[in-house]
């Protein structure tokens, strides 16, 4: 069996989703950082795809996804710290709960 | 010599007020008063040596064809706002203004002088806060010589505020006491009341005849009412409203029914200061701006009525009051506003072709006459007060044997009140009712009754104090020191030969010279109505005895009311209270809070809460920022979508 663009697109687009609605409903900050990588590789896929689908022979995808993934690394550990700094503060990760600076 | 240096007066007084006013508390109590006293002594020599100058000398043009000249020794633009619109400071000399620095200056000294020695309690120790006592007095000082050398009417007003505000000061000294409080307040009020008229009054007259200048207002009244125009309003002339309302300035500082209220009360200050401020000179600033602004008066008949009918009016009411008042201080004031009526009715009848304006010159005269005698009776009455430490003559009674200085000196005052003569107030109290029945018989004989109950009620407080019964003194009453004694004896004597000054030749209304020429019958008949007064009063309060208290009892009704001062207090209070502070200040109160305040606030609320409302959609809350986007993104998509198909 050939595997079609479809194929990719389709895993690619429910990931995807599952990320924003994770992003949208989750309260714990770590679930909301894991739903941001989430959305963030399914973007990686989509772009190594349609590098391998509609433009063979072209590298410029494959080195944007590896970019992508190094930036998306560095962002994690930064937010990573930021959270263990909120938690220390705060004794709490639920975004609901921190709004101490609202207003 | 000329006069320039004239300055001294004005600025030797002010500099003494810098002084203690802002060092006096590095002095002692004693230093202030010595050197508050030393420099009003400095003043008044000075003052002396202008007044006699310019009434016996001749080097400076002081007579021309047997005419005094009015002399402006200095004159300094002070503000300008205009070409026209210019206010000077300037030192006035004229008959008038001279003869009111010897007087301002007497009394002051003495006064100055006196309070050396009342100002201490009966340990002899010096009362808290003289040095400010005294800075206030060299206030009042400057304020007062400011403003009879004033050569044009705004400085006048000026100095008429300052007058008002040192004698509000002053009543205010005990600021501990309530009614000392009270009483300045009610003084300030009252008179700054009379003086918005005295404003408005100055400014329709300076805008109608384009001048604040005495002299060219008085030289040519008929010019300066002529550039008016023959403006009118509500049917009188412009001039005439404004003189009205200058005279209700006037009314209102020389204490005029029915501006009179504040001046009894006004009682509650140190009594030193009743005898200068409310005897002798503020209170007679009144009186002093008619006769400055006399040439103008002239020529309003209407201003002219109004006077005179308010001056003989309150001249009778305030004697009614005085007949029963029992505080000592109360029966001096009330004498003192019945007096200064007599100036201003005085004023009031002069014409110039009465006699050679006789009325002017009376007036003057008794302006002069009676602040000597009544800050010889205040300063007596002070020494009273200090001897038996209470101002109701219940406490008091056969003094002479213990304070035989204060009973001659308090004789010889009341004996020149009544009009005995050749005590000083017999001459001027004779050529005002002179005025009087030239003008009219009713006001002659309307003017020897009351002159009549003069003498009836000093006598009374004279034998109440002096001789009536002795009550038990819990310690010996006793005439003051020297300090106190001194300006009583001084005072004593200016008030017996003050009669003889030739002011006929001196102070008129043109200037000229009038010799005075008595008149046999008024004399003869004003001095056998003070006689019987007398009598009538010695017959009834000489010795303990029933009959005033008969007496009372026979004319209650009339008694209670005058008492009570006709009950005019309170109906001050019931106008102030329950018309203008209820029906008027009330709804503007609640118009100004619910109205305009609460336009203004709902304004504010309808901002608050759209604030409120439209803030949460900044919420800060990132999920639901992605939540909209999200939302928008699919939206957009799907437009797109259809637009496509």
């Amino acid at each position: 069996m050939e595997l079609t663009l479809l194929m990719y697109i389709v895993p690619s687009l429910i990931m995807f989703c599952c990320g924003v609605y994770g992003f949208i409903t989750r309260k714990n900050m770590i679930a909301i950082l894991i739903s941001l990588e989430l959305m963030l590789n399914a973007v990686d896929i989509n772009f190594v795809v349609f590098n391998r689908y509609l433009f063979p022979g072209e590298m410029e995808g494959m080195f944007f996804s590896l970019f992508a993934i190094a930036i998306a690394a560095a962002e994690t550990a930064l937010a990573i710290a930021i959270i263990v700094n909120v938690f220390r503060m705060a004794k709490n990760i639920d975004i609901r709960e921190l709004i101490k600076m609202k207003f | 010599m000329d006069f320039s240096y004239s300055y001294l007066v004005l600025v030797l007084p002010f500099v003494t007020f810098l002084f203690l006013g802002l060092m006096g508390t590095r002095l002692s109590r004693k230093a202030a008063g010595v050197v508050g006293t030393t420099m009003m002594g400095i003043t008044a020599v000075i003052a002396y040596t202008i007044a006699l100058d310019y009434f016996f000398g001749t080097t400076q043009g002081q007579l021309v064809d047997g005419i005094r000249q009015q002399l402006v020794a200095w004159d300094l633009t002070w503000l300008e706002f205009s070409e026209k619109l210019v206010i000077k400071l300037g030192f006035l000399l004229d008959p008038i203004s001279a003869m009111m620095l010897i007087v301002i200056t007497t009394v002051s000294f003495l006064v100055h002088l006196y309070s050396l020695g009342y100002m201490q309690d009966h340990h002899h120790e010096y009362e808290k806060g003289l040095q400010r006592y005294y800075a206030f007095l060299s206030l009042f000082s400057l304020s007062m010589l400011g403003l009879v050398v004033a050569p044009n009417i705004f400085q006048m007003y000026i100095f008429w505020e300052l007058v008002g505000v040192s004698s509000y000061l002053l009543i205010g000294f005990y600021y501990t006491l309530p009614a000392a409080v009270s009483a300045s307040k009610k003084a300030f009020i009252v008179t700054r009341f009379a003086d918005l008229g005295f404003l408005v009054g100055i400014l329709i007259l300076s805008f109608y005849t384009q001048t604040f200048d005495f002299i060219t207002l008085t030289s040519d009244p008929t010019a300066a009412i002529a550039t008016a125009g023959g403006a009118t309003f509500m049917g009188c002339s412009v001039t005439a409203w404004a003189l009205t309302l200058i005279f209700m300035g006037g009314a209102g500082k020389s204490a005029m029914f029915p501006l009179h209220i504040w001046l009894p009360d006004a009682m509650e200050g140190p009594t030193p200061v009743s005898a200068l401020i409310h005897a002798a000179t503020m209170v007679v600033a009144g009186v002093y701006l008619i006769a400055r602004m006399f040439p103008l008066y002239c020529l309003e008949e209407g201003a002219m009525t109004i006077i005179t009918v308010i001056g003989a009016f309150t001249a009778f009411y305030a004697a009614a009051v005085a007949c029963v008042q029992s505080d000592i201080k109360r029966v001096l004031a009330f004498s003192t506003i019945s007096q200064i009526a007599f100036m201003v009715t005085s004023l009031g009848v002069a014409r110039p072709e009465l006699h050679d304006g006789v009325g002017y010159m009376a007036s003057m005269f008794h302006l002069f006459t009676h602040a000597m005698f009544k800050a010889l009776l205040f300063l007596c009455a002070g020494a009273i007060i200090h001897a038996v430490h209470s101002n109701e003559m219940s406490a008091m009674g056969g003094l002479r044997k213990y304070m035989p200085i204060c009973n001659i000196a308090f004789l010889i005052g009341c004996l020149a009140i009544a009009g005995i003569p050749p005590f000083a107030g017999f001459f001027s109290k004779d050529e005002i009712l002179v005025a009087a029945f030239l003008n009219s018989p009713i006001w002659g004989v309307w003017m020897m009754l009351v002159a009549g109950m003069t003498a009836f009620y000093m006598f009374r407080l004279y034998y109440k104090i002096f001789w009536w019964n002795t009550p038990n003194y819990h310690h010996t009453p006793h005439d003051g020191p020297m300090t106190m004694s001194l300006p009583l004896i001084i005072l004593s004597g200016i008030s017996i030969v003050a009669g003889f000054v030739p002011f006929g030749e001196m102070v008129t209304y043109d200037r000229a010279s009038h010799p005075i020429h008595m008149t046999m019958w008024v004399a003869i008949s004003s001095v056998a109505v003070a006689v019987v007064a007398i009598l009538l009063a010695t017959k009834l309060y000489l010795k303990e005895n029933e009959a005033p208290a008969k007496m009372k009892d026979a004319f209650k009704g009339v008694w209670t009311a005058a008492y009570n001062r006709f009950y005019m207090d309170e109906l001050y209070q019931f106008i102030t209270h329950k018309i203008i502070f209820e029906r008027v200040s009330r709804p503007l109160a609640w118009f100004d809070r619910q109205i305009v305040d609460g336009s203004l606030n709902m304004l504010a609320n309808i901002t608050n809460s759209a604030s409120y409302a439209v803030r949460k959609l900044q919420s800060g809350n990132i999920q639901a920022y992605v939540y909209v986007y999200l939302i928008g993104a699919l939206l957009l998509g799907a437009i797109t979508v259809i637009c496509l198909i």
